[in-house]
């Protein structure tokens, strides 16, 4: 039989994995809005924000209770990591948060006639977090430390998108405003892409005790 | 432009606590130890740092204690113990023939779990060794258990007081009396068995805090069933189980990521 400490990891663990459910949904739910112009979903998710904030409280506090019992070994590096993973998900849920934003604003204006991979960045993103909250259930670092790397196509990705934009707001200064609201999402998604990583870090940190970040284990930069 | 200050960078030894040079003080070499033909220490080696804190940690009957009493020869005053192996401390076997036991109990002091003050005034508990010891001259007694008591963080609570009975302190104040009359006759070594364990947590927190202090002097080796305690004032800890060293490591290490499965089980609650 499970001890009470156990049970109250149990929690921690089960209230983690809930809130990064939530943010995962708040992002998607951000996107679609975005590409499908949907206001009304949009301001759902800009309205949402709170319930994600409200879980990084409740887990701050699990984390203080269970902090007070003294946890050792395995366990002192769930608790710190935990708190930890639900501060990069609150971060994520805002990021979610400035892209709903920005879709409410677009979702007012007439269509950019510009192709962006908005949806793909998104999807790499998306991925990364994925599979770094799937490391941390399976508490497999090997998984974690694949994700790291992966940020690097995001960055370049998220630059070259930059560069359309600022060519097309040279080109085409009537839509500045609409540009900037894209350049804003674009950067959301390699901010979103930053939190998993760090998400990563902290379950390599969570099964090998060994700290990987500012280490440059991102390894070499996409060409 | 005004300048940026950044902040001073603290060496790896500030942060463990570990002296910079620390020497090995007290060496364990393959020391096994029979109560009768139950053998309850199992081949043993370990290496001690001077003037650091060691923890001796594990479950109740791991051997913890009966390592800790090996170390100035307690266990010399139990019946049917046997002893393989040495125990050097400064390169010396303390198990050698030609050793004085009493001289090598001077050297090597002793804390127990529970307070025992003798029946005598505060002044005289820790005037008693340094009696023992041949001191005589009534001012250098009385300079010497003033700094044994300012030592053992007591002094300010007794000194109106230092004719008064022992026994009329409270728990946590024997205790740091104990250590007031270890430290009296200036040992190398203290060895402590669950020191604070019968006292409240104000008076744990005194006694620990009295061992950071003493380290800067003293090389300590503390067994505790604490393990916040072992966490909060050991530079290393090792770990024992059923009269084996399963593990022993710097205490950070040993706390947040432990080498050996039976070392985590333990100190994550999952037996013991």
């Amino acid at each position: 039989m499970d001890n009470h400490f156990e049970i109250g990891l149990d929690g921690l663990r089960q209230k983690l994995l809930t809130m990064a459910s939530h943010t995962e949904t708040a992002v998607n739910q951000a996107l679609q809005a975005l590409i499908q112009r949907d206001f009304q979903l949009a301001v759902t998710v800009k309205e949402s924000d709170h319930i994600i904030d409200q879980f990084e409280v409740e887990i701050d506090d699990l984390v203080i209770q269970l902090l007070t019992k003294a946890p050792l070994a395995t366990n002192l590096r769930l608790v710190t990591v935990a708190m930890k993973i639900a501060q990069n998900l609150e971060r994520i849920g805002d990021e979610a948060s400035k892209i709903a934003k920005r879709a409410v604003e677009l979702s007012q204006e007439p269509p950019l006639r510009i192709h962006l991979d908005l949806t793909r960045l998104a999807s790499l993103a998306l991925d990364m977090l994925k599979a770094a909250l799937d490391a941390f259930v399976h508490r497999d670092s090997t998984a974690a430390r694949a994700v790291i790397p992966r940020d690097r196509e995001v960055d370049a990705l998220n630059k070259e998108i930059h560069r359309i934009l600022v060519q097309h707001m040279v080109e085409n200064p009537g839509t500045i405003g609409r540009c900037l609201h894209l350049m804003v999402v674009s950067k959301s998604l390699e901010r979103i892409a930053d939190h998993a990583t760090n998400v990563a870090e902290d379950v390599v940190y969570l099964c090998e005790a060994q700290d990987i970040r500012h280490t440059g284990a991102k390894g070499p930069p996409v060409v | 432009m005004s300048e940026i200050s950044l902040p001073k960078i603290i060496p790896a030894e500030a942060r463990t606590g570990i002296p910079a040079g620390s020497r090995t003080l007290i060496t364990i070499d393959n020391l096994s130890l029979y109560y009768g033909a139950s053998k309850a220490l199992k081949n043993i080696n370990l290496s001690l740092g001077e003037r650091v804190v060691t923890a001796f940690i594990g479950p109740s009957g791991c051997g913890k204690s009966t390592l800790l009493r090996c170390l100035n020869r307690m266990n010399d005053l139990i019946d049917n113990v046997r002893i393989e192996g040495a125990v050097k401390i400064g390169g010396h076997d303390i198990y050698h023939s030609d050793v004085d036991v009493i001289e090598l109990r001077k050297r090597v002091g002793m804390v127990f779990q529970k307070s025992n003050p003798f029946p005598k005034s505060i002044f005289e508990n820790v005037a008693y060794g340094l009696r023992l010891h041949g001191l005589r001259d009534k001012s250098t007694l009385a300079s010497s258990v003033e700094e044994s008591l300012r030592g053992a963080a007591l002094w300010d609570e007794v000194k109106d007081r230092l004719h008064s009975s022992a026994l009329g302190l409270s728990g946590g104040q024997q205790q740091r009396l104990c250590i007031a009359r270890a430290i009296a006759i200036k040992p190398e070594i203290i060895l402590m068995d669950e020191p604070a364990s019968a006292l409240d947590p104000i008076a744990t927190a005194r006694v620990e805090e009295l061992i950071l202090e003493l380290k800067q002097n003293f090389t300590i080796v503390i067994v505790t069933h604490n393990m916040q305690q072992a966490a909060r004032i050991s530079d290393f800890t090792a770990f024992f189980y059923i009269g084996e060293l399963v593990e022993f490591d710097a205490t950070t290490k040993v706390f947040t990521n432990p080498a050996k499965k039976q070392t985590e089980d333990y100190v994550t609650g999952r037996f013991g």
